[in-house]
């Protein structure tokens, strides 16, 4: 299943996919993939380690050539236009990749004049970035007495750097802290708003897919089996959940609420009452008054809201945690420390 | 063919920041260097009678060029190495990304070891006159200049093809003892060719360091092997192979 596929390319694209296709020998690590992504949109690859999203980045950015199809960014073929597609776009990288030697402020203007920026616009477009991502003041700071959130930090300003087109992020926030995470992904979104730059990024961070990016395609095994808003992904698993743990009288409570019309089902089993709504969190004060009018006395209420966990698991069958091999919490404790180091 | 100087003279740039902010390294290399000539100048140096030096040419006079043809080697073979420094810390990718042609960013590196080598070698010059060899005429010290310029980048190209076949730094050792020695011990650098038995003279006559050396003693002290059109010739035809076998196994090479 492909629903890109019906997806028709125009001018707004600002990357488009053409049955691309990568082979390393036998392993096909991404399985003709079609996609468009429009201009100006936070656009997410979601999925596990090993399902091709880096892969993807790599072709997009001339890092790895395809082995079949073809991909386009700001309408230039990835293969053929290399330096085009590379003055196009900004690239914050997996791994480190900043010259631990030199401070913030220099690895920033290394970058501007690889990119053909002249001196006073790198001056300039410098103290920009650095005031995006908070560093100003820890400028002239060599990178390696940096902590690993303010490389991090220094990189997306750098993949800032030059007004590129479409800025890639791959896995911007792996092996960072939680209230890092959330300063990423602060910063983020103001690139995208005040700078109009279309982002794609790349994560196996369920909330962040939901929490920043437009639309998310969800990759497994080199495929993308589901692509749409966070919200419209959430809507195909359905409603939300109500759980009600019940004293007694549960019977007679739901009697009447078989009754209401916004509940779409209803289940019990020892004690407890679940219902499906739309919108739980309005609903549940509802659900009081209608316990309190059948005098039912309720311990507790529980609320589940469908996440693009239960979206993942739809489509592959698995959880995303369970598709990730054994190895990789080891690699993300590895990429932990040299961060730190 | 896009050259983008801008592009080279910025990567130049980086190469020299990072020499000058490490000191140890500068030190370091110009260590092994300075202490070839200072204990082999001081320990023959008072006997005269070192077979196949030319008459009047003191072994200091002799030595010291060989010692500058020794630290071009060492230094220009650890500055192509080190761009598995670049690979191994992810500052590769960045380079990479870059709209830069790939010839750019070898003639940036190349450019920058090639500086950096010179500096080091001026200081085994300033410390072989010291210690007493003759001060080169200024076309002397000139044309020494050029030999330095094609050393370096010969064996630039050299590390940079290394790396390219190179995972990590740990063949590095094996590199430095079996081909690094080999090539300053082959090359007249510390006694004269013509006492090598035949089949090691063979040797030494394949090595391009050997015509770097005879070229910097031609320049600086006037007395060489062979001739200088000889020494110019062969080093700018090595120098030539190695740089661009080096340059089209880089461009080739994942970016991983």
């Amino acid at each position: 299943m492909n629903m890109s596929q019906s997806i028709a390319a125009t001018d707004d694209s600002a990357i488009s996919l053409r049955s691309l296709t990568k082979r390393f020998g036998e392993l096909v690590a991404v399985d003709s993939v079609n996609l468009e992504i429009a201009k100006g949109e936070l656009f997410g690859l979601l999925g596990p380690n090993g399902a091709g999203k880096t892969t993807i980045i790599k072709m997009l950015t001339t890092m790895l050539r395809p082995t079949e199809g073809e991909a386009r960014v700001w309408g230039h073929n990835v293969a053929k236009e290399r330096n085009e597609v590379r003055s196009s776009i900004g690239v914050v990288f997996q791994d480190p990749s900043i010259d631990n030697m030199l401070t913030g402020r220099e690895n920033l203007d290394f970058h501007g004049r690889m990119y053909g920026m002249d001196g006073s616009l790198r001056k300039k477009r410098i103290d920009e970035v650095l005031e995006l991502v908070d560093l100003t003041d820890k400028a002239d700071i060599k990178m390696e007495d940096y902590s690993g959130g303010m490389q991090r930090r220094l990189e997306i300003a750098r993949g800032l750097m030059h007004h590129p087109k479409v800025l890639f992020l791959d896995e911007p926030t792996l092996g960072l802290d939680a209230q890092t995470r959330r300063y990423i992904w602060k910063y983020v979104e103001e690139m995208n708003a005040r700078e109009g730059v279309t982002i794609v990024l790349t994560t196996h961070y369920m909330e962040e897919a939901d929490y920043l990016c437009d639309r998310v395609a969800i990759v497994d095994n080199g495929r993308i089996v589901a692509l749409d808003t966070p919200k419209n992904l959430k809507d195909l698993i359905g409603a939300d959940t109500i759980t009600l743990e019940v004293q007694s009288g549960g019977d007679a409570l739901l009697q009447s609420l078989k009754s209401v019309d916004w509940i779409k089902s209803t289940a019990t089993s020892n004690g407890t009452i679940e219902l499906r709504v739309d919108h739980a969190q309005a609903r549940i004060p509802e659900v009081m008054i209608e316990a309190y009018k059948n005098k039912v006395f309720i311990k507790s209420v529980g609320l589940h809201e469908p996440t693009l966990e239960d979206v993942f698991l739809k489509f592959t069958g698995k959880k995303i945690r369970e598709a990730e091999g054994a190895g990789n919490p080891m690699r993300a404790m590895a990429m932990m420390h040299r961060r730190k180091g | 063919m896009k050259l983008d100087l801008f592009a080279i003279y910025s990567i130049w740039l980086r190469e020299m920041l990072r020499f000058f902010r490490l000191k140890s390294r500068l030190i370091g290399s110009v260590g092994a260097p300075f202490f070839f000539l200072a204990f082999l100048g001081m320990g023959f140096g008072s006997s005269t009678a070192i077979p196949g030096i030319p008459q009047g040419i003191g072994y200091v006079s002799f030595l010291t060029p060989g010692i500058i043809g020794m630290t071009l080697l060492f230094s220009a073979t650890f500055a192509g190495i080190s761009v598995l420094w670049d690979r191994q810390f992810g500052f590769l990718k960045e380079i990479m990304v870059a709209p830069v042609s790939r010839i750019a960013i070898v003639l940036g590196r190349t450019a920058g070891g090639v500086t950096t080598g010179i500096l080091q070698a001026m200081i085994i010059l300033l410390s072989g006159m010291a210690l007493g060899m003759i001060v080169p005429s200024l076309q002397g010290f000139i044309l020494s200049l050029v030999f330095m310029i094609l050393i370096a980048a010969t064996f630039i190209g050299m590390g940079l093809v290394f790396a390219s076949q190179m995972e990590d730094m740990s063949g590095f050792s094996l590199i430095m003892n079996f081909l690094i020695f080999p090539l300053f011990f082959l090359s007249g650098a510390i006694f004269p060719i013509d006492r090598f038995p035949s089949v090691i003279k063979i040797l030494a006559y394949l090595n391009p360091l050997t015509y770097g050396v005879d070229g910097l003693r031609y320049s600086l002290i006037g007395a060489g092997t062979f001739s200088l059109s000889l020494d110019f010739v062969v080093l700018a035809v090595s120098c030539a192979i190695m740089l661009g076998l080096g340059a089209y196994l880089f461009d080739i090479g994942d970016v991983k």
